[in-house]
């Protein structure tokens, strides 16, 4: 029996074991689950808020980047303001409402107002954005159903000189808590991504401008702009060595915080048009410097070499003439300081339809100038539709071939930069040294020509002692109504390098028909135009770029002695 | 002994509790200082923000412009042009023109600038 019984007893026993486990088992599973339960219901019943200890304490409303110039000047930044609007459906007068807001803001018609307030709608917008002083007015008013909504407001405190650097935004989307607003022209859209991006809102876009060297370029060019009669101007200051844009100038301007205005007329006379970046005119003169550069870097001539040159020059049915008599024979120096059209053509003719096109892509005039500015890319020269060896020698006196400031200021700096290729740029820093185009030899030779033009040619008055302003004058006609040119509606363009001996700044001064009445006859020439508007603009912004005039060099250094008794 | 044993027990965790109902309390006030903090520094950004803008606004160029040309007739100033600038080389020294016996080519950063040169002190002694 106790055979049989021992067997059984110990299989209960282990049974009873097994039992108990199995329960161990079913209980921590239970436990298990009633535990995720447990914490999905507790996730589910409970409202969700932010981590109140989080790693940022920046996060909240969007917010715009800001703009400064090279030196930390905030050129655009953002101010929190208000936008009103209404609920009109708990409005217990509506025609009240209307009334006290009409008085309140006079800009906005007051039956449009009504239609607002007394219609179906239970939203209705009413201003935006709203001044402290209008809220607080508003809010004194205490009419139930008006609200305020947050928004920002983008201020421009550089105001007039800086508007087309900086742009303008516009608001995209509009919300009772936040508006996003978009860039729609110059820095403001063509930085746009960047000035949105919330994790560089607090790193500001910096640009190579110097806003007081801006504010004088601008104070001076307006004032030579009035007393020139011209209808438009532009300057552009760019320094050799980086292509940074210190100063660009456009006038008219206008107040990138007032409200736009609509412009009638011409798209190139609106105030909002960069003629600067965006402007394209025939430059005249100014490029026979680039040529004169060409030739002597093709090795054809040197600046000594004389080229014949008659009155005038015929191709096929067409005459090459000059604005005033010349020598029958010059040299390529003289071509240059003396203004040579027919010079120009024959330099041109030498180096070759193929090369010479060759050279004008290298300093970048069949492309846009890649300014950092929404509209410049856009401008891209207007070349001659079919490019012939008349193409090329009217071109190389600025004559078929339109490009804008900031396209001769590169070409300019490139020549000056020992001849390595100049980019434009608006940002400040440093950039990757350019591609060579023009040799050091050559660089050198057309500095010393180019002192030659403001020591005795025809940038006389731009001589501003101490800088060794060096440069080219450019007359070039406007194309009249009836097509042809036009003699009393020029385009007089200075563009100059100082100092020559070690080039710093690219200075290019246009004027869009300027007359100078002081003399007996009017004249129109740049000689007397934009010439002495740009001298007055090195004179005025040297001591803010901290140059020093330098002094003529002692050759000889006599030992006088000085007795004192005498 | 078990009664002691649970006597203490009971005491550990009222002890725990009590700890952790003020450990829950203190966190939520710590929350609640935080929050008012956050909303303090961003008030204080804000102002911040304000007053940087204010202060570029009122040091616009052309607002400066305008009110030097209005106070023109107190202010007296002129624009800075290059002619008032000059090299500290240039100015002669104070000295009695006895003394000075040549003038001495200077290399400045700008050039050769002349200077005069007066007798060493030593020289005048005797």
């Amino acid at each position: 029996m106790t055979d049989f019984a021992a067997p059984k007893n110990l299989r209960t026993g282990a049974g009873q074991r097994a039992d108990w486990r199995l329960m161990l088992l079913m209980g921590s599973f239970c436990l298990c689950y009633a535990a995720v339960v447990l914490n999905m219901g507790l996730l589910a019943a409970t409202d969700p808020t932010e981590p109140v200890i989080g790693d940022s304490a920046s996060k909240g409303r969007p917010v715009r980047g800001e703009i400064i110039d090279r030196d930390g000047n905030l050129l655009a930044a953002n101010l929190p303001a208000w936008s009103l609007y209404a609920h009109p459906h708990v409005m217990k007068d509506p025609i009240k409402v209307a009334n006290a807001l009409d008085r309140i803001f006079p800009d906005i018609d007051r039956e449009t107002l009504l239609k607002k307030l007394t219609g179906q709608r239970r939203f209705a917008w009413i201003k935006r954005p709203v001044t402290p002083r209008e809220r607080q007015l508003v809010h004194d008013l205490g009419f139930p159903g008006l609200h305020f909504g947050n928004r920002e407001i983008r201020i421009y405190p550089a105001g007039h000189s800086m508007a087309h650097i900086v742009g303008s935004v516009r608001a995209e989307r509009e919300d009772v808590r936040y508006t996003e607003l978009t860039g729609s022209a110059g820095i403001e859209k063509h930085f746009d991504a960047r000035l949105r991006d919330p994790e560089l809102a607090g790193q500001p876009v910096r640009l190579a401008l110097d806003l007081p060297v801006q504010q004088a370029v601008r104070a001076v060019l307006e004032d030579g702009m009035e007393r020139l009669t011209a209808k438009g101007a532009s300057a552009v200051l760019m320094k050799v060595r980086t292509g940074e844009v210190v100063s660009m100038v456009s006038l008219p301007d206008f107040d990138p915080n007032a409200k736009p205005v609509f412009f009638r007329g011409k798209a190139e006379d609106s105030p909002r048009f960069n003629r600067a970046a965006q402007g394209r005119y025939e430059l005249g003169s100014t490029f026979k410097v680039l040529t004169a550069a060409m030739a002597i870097e093709a090795g054809v001539v040197n600046a000594e070499t004389m080229i014949q040159t008659p009155s005038q020059l015929k191709y096929g049915r067409h005459r090459i003439g000059e604005s005033h008599r010349m020598p029958a024979q010059m040299s390529v120096e003289n071509i240059v300081v003396k203004s040579s059209n027919v010079g120009s053509a024959k330099l041109a003719m030498m180096i070759g339809t193929r090369r010479f096109k060759e050279y004008l892509e290298q300093l970048g005039m069949f492309d846009p100038s890649g300014l950092e500015l929404a509209e410049s890319a856009k401008a891209k020269p207007l070349l001659p539709p079919y490019w012939t060896d008349l193409s090329s020698m009217t071109i190389s006196f600025g004559h078929g071939l339109a490009a804008s400031p900031i396209h001769l200021a590169a070409a300019y700096a490139t020549l000056a930069n020992d001849g390595l290729r100049v980019r434009p740029t608006l940002l400040s820093g440093p950039q990757a040294p350019g591609e060579r185009v023009f040799s050091k030899e050559t660089s050198r030779e057309m500095l010393r020509i180019m002192r030659q033009v403001s020591v005795r040619g025809t940038a006389r008055r731009g001589d501003v002692p101490g800088f060794d302003i060096g440069g080219k004058t450019g007359t070039a006609e406007k194309i009249g109504a009836r097509g042809g040119y036009d003699r009393n509606r020029v385009i007089s363009t200075f563009a100059s390098v100082f100092p020559t001996s070690d080039p710093e700044y690219v200075l290019i001064v246009s004027l869009d028909e300027p007359t100078d009445r002081s003399g007996r006859k009017p004249v129109r020439t740049a000689g007397r135009t934009a010439v002495p508007v740009a001298a007055e603009i090195v004179r005025r912004v040297t001591p803010l770029l901290d140059m020093r005039p330098r002094l003529a060099p002692v050759t000889e250094a006599p030992l006088t002695l000085n007795t004192g008794a005498e | 002994m078990m009664r002691h044993g649970l006597a203490l027990l009971a005491l550990t965790i009222i002890a725990i509790a009590g700890w952790a109902y003020s450990v829950n309390y203190n966190t939520m006030t710590a929350f609640d200082r935080v929050r008012e903090l956050r909303g303090q520094i961003a008030e204080e950004r804000e102002a911040l923000q304000v007053l940087r803008v204010e202060w570029a606004w009122l040091n616009a160029p052309d607002r400066l412009q305008r009110l030097t040309e209005q106070f023109a007739s107190q202010l007296q100033l002129v624009p800075l042009v290059p002619d008032v600038l000059s090299h500290t080389a240039i100015v002669p020294f104070p000295e009695d023109p006895a003394t000075i016996v040549g003038i001495a080519p200077v290399i400045d950063r700008t050039g050769l600038i002349p200077v005069p040169v007066s007798r060493p002190a030593a020289w005048r002694a005797e």
